[in-house]
């Protein structure tokens, strides 16, 4: 028995995992929900609705097949709805309602004009998903549509093989809704990262290997117990939740296009899904004008797919080695079509080194007061360079997409801030700190 | 040399319905042969028309990304361990 069975084990008093029959749903007839069938995106062979995101016929990744004669909404009606990513489910891949997950999405995107005269571009927009909820980033929207693709397939036993973030986000939204959930991490995680699943109280297992080499674990998982993992065989319902951050930025702007948009990379999906859904709002006539440059950032240490751009080539799998872990992903599942989004609009790539991604985070936060996790850090610096290159113009308007929140990965940043001074509760040892700090008052100053 | 490779569901359909398979071979690309000589119909599910591996298709000898030790020309020990993942996780 491996140590993974001996876990389950001891979970289900010793009952042995189902192979690949789905459980039952405990509560049928709640949902109103319907996930669409699906199609390979390298054969087109169809494929049903199911927990399933491998094409049989040649094995390429499935995805969500839509009707093209479907009734989709005005910019009045979106306008209309509730403020969560659900107000664009026109474009999510189900045919009914929501039935858990209803509140995620729709967070601010913001005007960062100090950032914009620090980059040299006429505008910088932050898309702020660092404060998502329920769990402070991106992948809140694409659990809260994996989860409804789970609970229509009677699923009740949810998961996730993660560098974090979403470890944090089906932990939540599975405590949520009532469903049992593993999930799986590298063992070197960040603190904060571990503490924020675990708290939720899913049965959370921590392994001995990269990101990489949980990921295959967690694809023999899915093959094995037929849980739905969120990231593997509900990937194609999971994939499409990211596409509402397109959705959103293009209605924040006041229904049009920025010119380029800065995303961060670990196995490519975001930047896919990014492009993905600025094309089917114009293609809808919600916006107009030509679509964005998509640049890609990686870290340094982990830079698969911005190589890729860099020397016109494949993508080569790599070692990740790099702070910024939420995007150490060495094999990157969704690279080519990244390069696909990033090529076809006209972009590139960067990969800031680590020392660069810590500036980047503070860069962030002092101009604009956003705290970012590693990723923001790496999107930022990757912006810098894409700035100084020339790849960012001085005439454009960039959205910088950041995807989680700082407080999840302080260890990053600890050691390159300053202490803060300690003084005893009286004045006189406050004027002397401010006279150290910034010299004496003025007279106009004091009171 | 023989070693155990490991199937996920949708291909353990095209090998009698066997997760689990003995293939003989010195290299993956070896035990690859084997096993597509005896279920044909694996053959081109695991490497493409010039007999390379597909970049979707992972394999792994021994836990071990075979990306890094040679593709199909990793070699094989008796008892080595092949496990095939469809690369479509991640993020």
């Amino acid at each position: 028995m491996t140590a993974l069975q001996e876990a389950v084990a001891s979970r289900t008093g010793g009952l042995e995992p189902k192979s690949v029959a789905f459980e039952q749903p405990e509560r049928s007839g709640v949902g109103t929900i319907q996930p669409v069938d699906q199609a390979c995106r390298l054969c087109h062979a169809p494929a049903p609705a199911g927990p399933s995101s491998i094409c049989e016929k040649c094995l390429g990744p499935l995805e969500p097949v839509y009707d093209p004669g479907r009734r989709l909404p005005s910019r009045a009606e979106i306008e209309s709805r509730p403020h969560t990513l659900w107000r664009y489910r026109e474009w999510l891949p189900f045919r009914g309602t929501p039935v858990v997950s209803l509140d995620s999405g729709f967070t601010p995107l913001l005007d960062a004009p100090a950032l914009a005269r620090e980059l040299g571009v006429a505008r910088v927009w932050v898309k702020n998903d660092a404060i998502s909820h329920p769990t402070a980033s991106f992948k809140d929207r694409v659990v809260a549509t994996a989860l409804n693709a789970a609970i229509a397939f009677g699923i009740r036993t949810v998961g996730c093989a993660s560098t974090g973030n979403l470890a944090n986000s089906v932990a939540a939204q599975a405590a949520r809704a009532g469903l049992k959930a593993w999930i799986f991490v590298p063992e070197d995680l960040e603190l904060g990262k571990i503490i924020g699943t675990s708290v939720y109280g899913p049965n959370l297992v921590r392994v001995r290997g990269n990101y990489d080499q949980v990921n295959r674990l967690c694809s023999q998982v899915a093959d094995r117990y037929g849980w739905g993992i969120v990231n593997v065989n509900l990937r194609s319902y999971y994939g499409e939740g990211s596409k509402t951050m397109a959705f959103e930025i293009a209605e924040q702007l006041g229904w049009r296009l920025p010119s380029a948009v800065v995303t961060p990379m670990a196995g490519g999906s975001l930047i896919t899904k990014l492009h993905k859904g600025l094309r089917e709002f114009r293609d809808a006539g919600l916006v107009s004008g030509t679509l964005p440059r998509f640049y890609g950032a990686q870290a340094a240490g982990c830079a698969p797919i911005v190589n890729a751009v860099v020397a016109d080539s494949a993508i080569e799998p790599v070692v990740p080695n790099t702070i910024a872990r939420s995007l150490a992903i060495g094999s990157p599942a969704d690279g080519r079509f990244a390069l696909e989004a990033i090529r076809s609009s006209g972009g590139f790539g960067a990969a800031p080194t680590d020392p660069e991604i810590v500036a980047g985070i503070r860069l962030l936060a002092e101009t604009t007061g956003v705290f970012a996790e590693t990723a923001g850090g790496v999107t930022v610096a990757a912006a810098r360079r894409l700035a100084q290159a020339g790849r960012l113009r001085p005439e454009d308007e960039v959205v910088l997409c950041i995807t989680g929140n700082g407080l999840k990965t302080i260890e990053a940043v600890r050691g390159d801030l300053p202490e803060a001074p300690v003084i005893a509760p009286k004045l006189r040892e406050l004027v002397a700190l401010v006279e150290r700090t910034q010299g004496p008052a003025s007279p106009a100053e004091v009171n | 040399m023989a070693a155990t490779v490991n199937l996920p569901s949708v291909l353990a359909r095209l090998a009698a319905d066997q997760k689990s398979v003995q293939a003989a071979g010195s290299t993956l690309g070896e035990v690859v042969s084997d096993l597509t000589r005896r279920y044909p119909e694996l053959g081109p599910r695991l490497r493409d028309e010039k007999g390379q591996p597909y970049p979707y298709v992972i394999f792994y000898v021994n836990d071990e990304d075979v990306r890094f030790q040679g593709g199909f020309q990793a070699p094989i020990r008796d008892g080595d361990e092949v496990v095939v993942v469809p690369a479509i996780a991640g993020g």
